[in-house]
This record gives C-alpha cells, sequence and structure tokens, in this order.
C-alpha cells in the first residue's frame, strides 16, 4: 500500500522522524484552519500519488488566511495527470540551507536491506543516480544484525553531508530505519531531507509503501483504508480481501494462485480478448471466497464474459465448484462464465458444475479453449 | 535421481494440526511421503491418524530422525517455527504459509544463511517440492505428476507449476523433481540454486523454467544458463500483459519502474540460448519437441 505525503509524515512522526507542523484539509475552510494551527507562511500541497504535482500547479506558497483560501479552492479538485486532488496537506513554509535524499528498501537481488543517501537531495533520484552515481552512496544492511550506529555514522560520512548536519542526519537515519523495519515498509524515501539556516534537520517530504503481509501486526494502518484506490472495483475487492487488479477490458478474469492468474490474462490478450482485471482468489479459497471474487468481478459494467481459470492444489475442486454454484444462488450474474477446472479433486468439482451447466455457464478442458469461449462471448 | 529430497527423505510438519497442515500432510503421506511426525506446544503425546505430534520440532527429531520439515504454521508464526526448525537441526526447510511479512523473511534467510549454512530453505509462498514416486513435501496434488524423468521443473508460482507437471504428464514426459520456489521478494531457494542442481543430476536431462515479473532473478538464471548450462531449458515467463507498478498478487510480482518487465526477461533467457514459450501449453509442447531430440 502507497500512502499519500500527508499519512507518509503521519507515519514518520510516529517513529520520531521530525517532519514540518502542518494539518491535512479536504476543504479550504479546513485548509485556513490547518494554515492557522501550523503558523505562516505555509505551504499548501495537494496529495496525489503520482510526480511532477509541483510542476502542475499542486504545490503553493501562502503567507495569510486569503492566500490559502485562493490556492487551496484552486488545488482542492484540480486534475493532476488523471488524479483528482481530494485533499492538501498544509504545512508551515521552511528555509532550505541544504537539500539531502534518504531512502531504505529491499535489494531482491542481495537478498539484504538497502541504505540510499546522496547530499544531492530535492530532485529525482533516478535523474542523479543517472547523471552523478557518484553522488549516492549505496549501503546494503544485513537484516540478520540491522543498521548499527557505526553504520548510519559511516553512511552520513561517506555520502558527504554537511558538517552541522551530520549528526542530526544520522539520528534521523536511525530512526527511519526503524520505521522502515518496525513500521513494515518495503519503502521509505525522505526527498528532501532538509538543513534550515538555524541548522534544524527534518524531512520535507514523504514516500512510505507499507508491505500489506504485515498488516496482521498494524492494527493502526486501518486508518489508511480507503484512502488509498479511486477505482470503486479495487475498494470493493479489498473490503472482501482478494487480491484485485482493475484493467479496462471486457473479460473478467477469476484465477487461484497469482501466476496462473497472470497468465490467464496473458492468454486472454493472445486469443484477441482484453482482461477486466486480475483477480488471484488465492491458496484455500472456500466457497465463500469464490462468491465473492464473482459478487466483484460481476459488478463491473465493462465485464462482458467472465472466465473462471482454476487448477487445484490448495484449493480442492468440489470447494471451487460449490462457490460457483453458492455465488449464483446469492447474486444475480450478468455475464456468461466460463469455468476450465482442473487439479486436486476437479473431477468431483466438474460433476458438480455439470449438473448446473448452461448457456450462461459452461466448461471448457483447456485454458486456451475457454480463453476462446469467454472472449467469444464477449464479443457478442 | 532427484534434487533435495528423495525416499529417504523423513519429514515433519509444523501446523499438522491446523486444517490445511492436516489435509496435505496426510495427503502426503498416502503419495508415500516418508511423514514422521507433527509438532504442536500444546498437544504433545497426541497423534493425527498415527503421525505423533510432538511438542517442537527438536523432540520430534530426536524421536524420528526427521531430516526435513514443511511449514504450515500461520504467516505470524513462520520466523520462529523456521528458526526452530534449523536449530533442531534440520537440513531442508519447506514454508507453504502465505502472507509472510517481508521483513520477516529477510532476517530468516539471512539468519539461516549465517548461522545454518548447510540448511536450505524453500518458500515460503510456495507449493514445496515433488520427486514423483519418491517424496512429495506440500501441496501438490501428487497424481498429475509422473516420475522416472528426464526433465526437472522449477517455477516461482504454485499453480503454474502444476499446470507444467500436467502438460507433462499428459505428453508421457516423466519429471525428476519439480520445485516451487514462492512468490516472495525473498525466495529461500532461487532458480539459480535448483538450474545448479538439476545441472548436476544424471537424470534430469531437460529442464522447465517458469517465472513472472518483478525483481530480476530470471535475468540473473539466464546468465548461469549462458555460462554454466549445457542442458535445454524451456521457458515461461508469466505476465506480459501486467501493468508496471501493480503487485499482481504475489509480495514478489510487480514491475518496478522499467525493470522487472516480462519482456526484458524472455529476451535476457531468448538470447542465453533457452527456448522461450508465450503460454504454459505451449511450454508444454516445447519441451516435447526438446526430449524428443535428447
Amino acid at each position: 500500500m502507497d500512502l499519500f505525503e500527508y499519512q507518509g509524515k503521519q507515519y514518520f512522526a510516529r517513529y520520531g522522524i521530525p517532519v514540518s507542523p502542518g494539518g491535512v484539509a479536504q476543504t479550504v475552510d479546513e485548509a485556513i484552519s490547518a494554515a492557522d494551527a501550523a503558523g505562516y507562511p505555509v505551504v499548501i500541497k495537494a496529495q496525489v500519488q503520482v510526480g511532477g504535482r509541483g510542476k502542475a500547479g499542486g504545490i503553493k506558497l501562502a503567507s495569510n488566511a486569503s492566500e490559502v483560501r485562493h490556492h487551496a479552492s484552486n488545488i482542492l479538485g484540480m486534475d493532476i495527470r488523471g488524479h483528482v486532488v481530494q485533499r492538501v496537506w498544509v504545512e508551515r513554509a521552511s528555509d532550505i540551507k541544504a537539500e539531502y535524499y534518504a531512502s531504505f528498501t529491499l535489494d531482491r537481488a542481495a537478498r539484504m536491506h538497502l541504505a540510499m543517501v546522496s547530499k544531492e537531495g530535492g530532485i529525482d533520484i533516478e535523474h542523479v543516480a543517472a547523471t552523478n552515481p557518484g553522488a549516492i552512496i549505496r549501503r546494503h544492511i544485513d537484516p540478520a544484525i540491522g543498521l548499527t550506529h557505526a553504520d548510519a555514522v559511516d553512511i552520513i560520512h561517506s555520502a558527504g553531508i554537511d558538517e552541522e548536519a551530520r549528526s542530526g542526519a544520522v539520528s534521523i537515519l536511525e530512526l527511519l530505519y526503524k520505521c522502515y523495519v518496525e513500521g513494515d515498509a518495503d519503502l521509505v524515501e525522505i526527498n528532501p531531507l532538509i538543513l534550515t539556516p538555524d541548522g534544524r534537520i527534518h524531512a520535507l517530504d514523504a514516500k512510505v509503501t507499507l508491505d500489506d503481509n504485515a498488516s496482521f501486526r498494524h492494527p493502526e494502518w486501518a486508518a489508511f483504508d480507503g484512502t488509498e484506490s479511486s477505482d470503486p472495483r479495487e475498494q470493493m475487492a479489498r473490503e472482501r480481501g482478494l487480491q484485485y487488479v482493475g484493467l479496462d477490458g471486457s473479460v473478467g478474469i477469476i484465477a487461484n494462485g497469482a501466476g496462473l492468474a497472470m497468465s490467464t490474462l496473458d492468454v486472454v490478450n493472445q486469443v484477441g480478448g482484453t482482461p477486466a482485471n486480475f483477480l488471484d482468489i488465492g491458496g484455500g479459497a472456500s466457497a465463500a471466497v469464490m462468491a465473492n471474487a464473482l459478487e466483484v468481478v460481476n459488478s463491473d459494467p465493462n465485464v462482458k464474459a467472465i472466465f473462471i481459470n482454476i487448477f487445484g492444489g490448495i484449493t480442492r475442486g468440489e470447494e471451487v465448484a460449490n462457490g460457483i454454484v453458492t455465488a449464483l444462488g446469492r447474486v444475480t450474474i450478468t455475464s456468461p462464465i466460463v469455468v476450465r477446472l482442473d487439479g486436486t479433486n476437479a473431477v468431483e468439482g466438474r460433476a458438480i458444475l455439470k449438473a448446473h451447466e448452461s448457456d450462461r455457464l459452461i466448461s471448457r478442458p483447456t485454458m486456451v479453449e475457454a480463453a476462446q469461449a469467454a472472449v467469444a462471448f464477449a464479443a457478442h | 535421481m532427484s534434487i533435495f529430497v528423495n525416499e529417504t527423505t523423513k519429514v515433519v510438519y509444523q501446523g499438522l494440526t491446523g486444517s490445511a497442515g492436516r489435509f496435505y500432510g496426510l495427503r502426503n503421506r498416502a503419495y508415500g511421503t516418508q511423514v514422521v511426525a507433527g509438532t504442536n506446544p500444546k498437544r504433545a503425546g497426541e497423534n493425527v491418524e498415527g503421525i505423533p505430534v510432538f511438542a517442537n520440532v527438536h523432540d520430534a527429531r530426536e524421536a524420528t530422525g526427521a531430516t526435513a520439515s514443511c511449514i504450515f504454521v500461520p504467516a505470524p508464526g513462520v520466523e520462529s517455527a523456521v528458526m526452530e526448525a534449523a536449530e533442531a537441526g534440520i537440513e531442508f526447510i519447506v514454508v507453504i504459509t502465505e502472507g509472510v511479512p517481508a521483513k520477516d523473511e529477510a532476517r530468516f534467510y539471512n539468519r539461516l544463511a549465517r548461522e545454518f549454512p548447510r540448511t536450505r530453505l524453500l518458500g515460503p509462498n510456495c507449493p514445496g517440492i515433488i520427486s514423483p514416486g519418491k517424496c512429495n513435501i506440500g501441496i501438490t496434488a501428487g497424481e498429475i505428476a509422473t516420475g522416472g524423468g528426464p526433465v526437472g521443473i522449477v517455477s516461482r508460482s504454485g499453480t503454474l507449476t502444476y499446470q507444467a507437471l500436467y502438460e507433462l504428464t499428459q505428453k508421457g514426459i516423466g519429471q525428476t523433481t519439480c520445485v516451487g520456489i514462492g512468490g516472495d521478494p525473498v525466495p529461500g531457494t532461487n532458480f539459480i540454486d535448483c538450474l545448479e542442481a538439476f545441472q548436476r543430476d544424471p537424470d534430469t536431462r531437460a529442464v522447465m523454467m517458469i517465472g513472472e515479473i518483478g525483481g530480476s532473478e530470471e535475468e540473473k538464471a539466464a546468465d548461469f544458463i549462458k555460462h554454466e548450462m549445457t542442458k535445454p531449458v524451456v521457458v515461461y515467463i508469466a505476465g506480459v500483459t501486467a501493468p508496471p507498478g501493480r503487485r499482481m498478487g504475489h509480495a514478489g510480482a510487480i514491475i518496478s519502474g522499467s525493470s522487472g518487465t516480462a519482456g526484458a526477461k524472455m529476451d535476457a533467457l531468448r538470447s542465453a540460448g533457452a527456448h522461450v514459450a508465450i503460454n504454459p501449453t505451449e511450454a508444454g509442447n516445447v519441451m516435447a519437441t526438446v526430449v524428443a531430440h535428447l
């Protein structure tokens, strides 16, 4: 889950990482209250998960309440590269003496955490990496040991962070690592990390991606629910605990296993169709999960046919078949369904389906044949 | 022959008393796997249809000589289950559980590498391993596999692993071992570990490799295939149509920026001399041709 900047800053604050005082606002009046509380001058920042918001006019400076009213009313509702601004973050403006960069993420190839620090902050780090790679210090952190104080000191010194900022930067780097590990983030990034003329250092931006697998030990993440996606299908799927990604085609996909679901998308594409979604009902999927999956796919007005592709391992064939039958009794499925069922207890599963077969529910033995049938339905 | 497991492998199931652990533990035993024990700290002394339950892996190993472990415990308990198995002297640990936090798996992978370098970890979030006719650890439906070789299979995806077994079995092509390495960002065993073992295994004469979007393991495997492998490799990569920046079910299946695309992986493997197929059925057909010419 990608957090908005304001959520990222709130998350940083939980771990003691200094951020500018500020507040989030959904209306102009709320923006003025937040600005009054933070103290003028303030910066008003559009909350969208897309780059280039500054250039698009989504970040403005205001020195009094009437300027806040003017800018907030322009920014709220603005469309930035397809993302409509629903919230602004209003924070006290900072004087900047120097801008740095700091992040932690997992280096999958090395199977270790990766710290990246640069004295060239405030611009896209990929740009720095391309034009001045020597300006970025990269250090692997062994997850079995963690980031030691000595590591943090060494990284900050090696990166050439200005002397007056070093001790503050070391302590922020240690807090950022704590946020990354204890906060179960896949990515934590501060860009820029700023030094003010009076010698203080704090995070001026926050980019945080949370590891969804760790949500069981973070009840506080519930506050982030419902703010991430603007796609109602994805919202509906998330409420039902399903792994769903919305696409724009006409063949609804339900498969068990992420690999098979991806493969199903590819095969639908290869036979001339367009997938409406990715949906993995996972291992151990019960009748209730299948029914939920059908409801979500059925809610998509673009869906003209549904392709259920199940190869039984942890999901047993009769559970899948019972799930389809249960779902058909529970909701009116508007599109014809093509099922391809194989694997563990597939024989039992197919027998259950056979008893319910019609011109709206058919089964095909192979992935390609089932994809062709679903694509043909979608074309009518 | 087979890789990593064989008919002498004795397996303890951590989570045998849970519903999935019981279902698959019993299925694995019915297949012929030596399922020698289960663990549950609260149910030591009981048994699951004759499989003795011990308080912990140490006790299970002392009593039964278990060499491998299969973990079905829920995600929050996986890290301690893995370390418990390693500390008890288990040499091969298979984690079926999905949804393990990335921080946990990065930590226990590196702790094993540091403290138990001889212990092999497979998974998390994997279907397990099957050497047809000898040993089946995990959730693979044994009836879709055929023994005798000559094909070894390695895959990041569970259901695509079954698909590959099924395609080959239908064509009358046997398998030596089929390894599901799992779809997480830090797999305990990776493509190269399996390719290396298959290259050394005299009974494996061709390899089917199934990858997907995300990370760079397939590109690293391509490099290995180019320089170290003499046996033919047939490859299928899932996710050609996956949009960038979206996690496709598996925690590890995400295109980050321009890296991790199916296209880039297919190109790397093709130029390494692998046979690249565009869907699982075609992969089976290509393998049939490869096997016919061995």
